[in-house]
């Protein structure tokens, strides 16, 4: 009878394992795999880093629900108008003392001067003759048969000098005083979203929500690749003409951070633009943004945008 | 043994695949900086958390009225008591950085500047139906500016006929 069965795999089979190789194999490969994981493991270990140590520079430990209350930081800056902390990437985490940034604009006072767009674009060295800026001034003329026009040359960086529409390409368009039903300006900049498109769709983690409400992107972690300038909804992003990096505004996080006004705020004569800290209770701006009726861009979308509007119309997209 | 492993079919590419996942670990570990991770929600908080000091560092151009005050208390102060006190000294001169140590401010063209708030604009329903506005144009002579006629320190009284005509001389 044995002798039908087919022959038993020898060891001398090319083919054959035993359990002893495999086993051998089995914890070589698996040995293979973790010792590296296990050397990293190791060394970190070693080095003491742990998330709460690795950042000796900060002061303040960044792990939520650690907050120091020595982090807190008094801003006492004779130019100070707004109110906030200095709390940095360490900053505590508890939402009394961390600022959260929110922008009011009133389109009634915007005089179209664009002396907001010159400040930025030398406060945030953003190229000044290129096309390109973090904010913006929009012209709107509605004449009286309805239709709208709608222009920003340069970003209004020089103002509106003339009553021509900038068609773009060097075209202009003259549109007779009598016809105007309507016309005005609205100052524009990054939203800072609390629920940002464009941080949603970074595939690399470039761009990001800061505890204080701003979003930012980190140059050296852009890999240029364009999806956050076409997700913003509000066109508030571009490419950097000279680090070839997604641009944006930053409601100037290094003078809001040391109790300073936004370069374009400063810059304003009257008053359009102004910033104010939602979680202090005593900030002038953050009370009509919360006690007024105002308008957002885009509301629709969903994006929870922190920059506010008086006088928005309905033409504004 | 070893013949054999590198022999197989299966073991083959699956040494390729455990190599590659070694070299992925081994060069994220090393690529990513420690403080690169999720400090939040991962949807929106997925950043390397030393780059907000990175911006916080930025160098601050705009340095405000208070501190021109500090040397041009005069002009301040002669400004403070017109209609255009609420524009800022730096919005015609530039940014006070690095002046007076290194920086010279000087005005280019100032009539472009004066032309941003006073070029006639029929926009009732802004702000700049509250300014008074020129068709830059039509007013004054060819060939002058602004400040040949007007003091930007000191924009009013508006300039009368007398003065009017003694400028126009002067031109």
């Amino acid at each position: 009878m044995s002798s039908e069965m087919p022959e038993p795999l020898s060891k001398e089979h090319p083919d054959s394992i035993s359990r002893r190789d495999f086993l051998k194999k089995t914890a070589l490969i698996a040995a293979g795999i973790l010792a590296p994981a296990a050397a990293l493991e190791l060394t970190m270990m070693l080095e003491g880093a742990s998330p709460a140590s690795a950042h000796p520079g900060n002061l303040c430990n960044p792990e939520p629900g650690h907050g120091t209350p020595g982090c807190h930081v008094e801003i006492t800056t004779s130019t100070t108008v707004i109110s906030g902390n200095a709390a940095g990437p360490g900053g505590t985490t508890a939402t009394q003392t961390q600022p959260h940034w929110q922008f009011l604009v009133d389109t009634n006072k915007c005089v179209g001067c664009g002396f907001c767009v010159k400040a930025c674009k030398l406060e945030n060295e953003v190229p000044y003759d290129a096309n390109a800026s973090r904010t913006w001034v929009e012209r709107y003329v509605i004449t009286k048969d309805g239709a709208f026009h709608a222009d920003s040359p340069l970003g209004a960086r020089d103002g509106f000098i003339t009553p021509e529409i900038d068609l773009g390409e060097g075209e202009t368009l003259e549109i007779p005083p009598e016809d105007i039903s309507r016309a005005f300006f609205v100052p524009k900049l990054c939203n800072q979203c609390n629920k940002p498109p464009c941080v949603q769709v970074c595939p690399v983690g470039a761009t990001y929500k800061s505890p204080d409400g701003v979003v930012l992107v980190d140059r050296t972690w852009c890999i240029g690749c364009g999806y956050c300038v076409n997700a913003c909804p509000y066109g508030a992003r571009f490419f950097h003409p000279v680090y070839d990096t997604a641009e944006k505004c930053t409601f100037c996080e290094h003078r809001i951070s040391k109790g300073l006004l936004p370069a374009c705020v400063q810059a304003c004569p009257f008053g359009v633009r102004q910033i104010g800290n939602q979680n202090d209770p005593n900030d002038a701006v953050a009370q009509v943004i919360a006690t007024q009726h105002l308008q957002v861009l885009k509301g629709a979308y969903g994006t929870d945008p922190q920059c506010f509007y008086i006088g928005l119309d309905w033409e504004v997209r | 043994m070893k013949n054999r492993l590198l022999k197989n079919h299966v073991l083959r590419p699956l040494m390729v695949v455990v190599l590659l996942v070694v070299v992925l670990v081994v060069v994220r570990e090393i690529y990513v900086p420690e403080d690169f991770g999720t400090h939040g929600s991962f949807t929106y908080n997925y950043y390397r958390q030393s780059n907000i000091q990175e911006w916080q560092s930025v160098t601050v151009k705009y340095q405000g009225k208070s501190y021109c005050n500090n040397c041009h208390e005069d002009k301040v102060d002669q400004i403070a008591a017109t209609p255009h006190s609420t524009i800022q000294c730096e919005n015609c001169h530039g940014p006070g950085v690095g002046h007076p140590a290194t920086v010279k401010l000087a005005i280019g063209d100032s009539q472009k500047l004066c032309l941003r708030c006073h070029a006639y604009l029929p926009y009732a329903a802004s702000g700049r139906s509250k300014i008074v506005g020129i068709d830059p144009t039509a007013h004054g002579l060819p060939g002058m500016i602004c400040v040949d006629c007007h003091n930007p320190h000191q924009p009013t009284p508006l300039p009368t006929a007398a003065t009017d005509a003694e400028a126009l001389d002067e031109f």
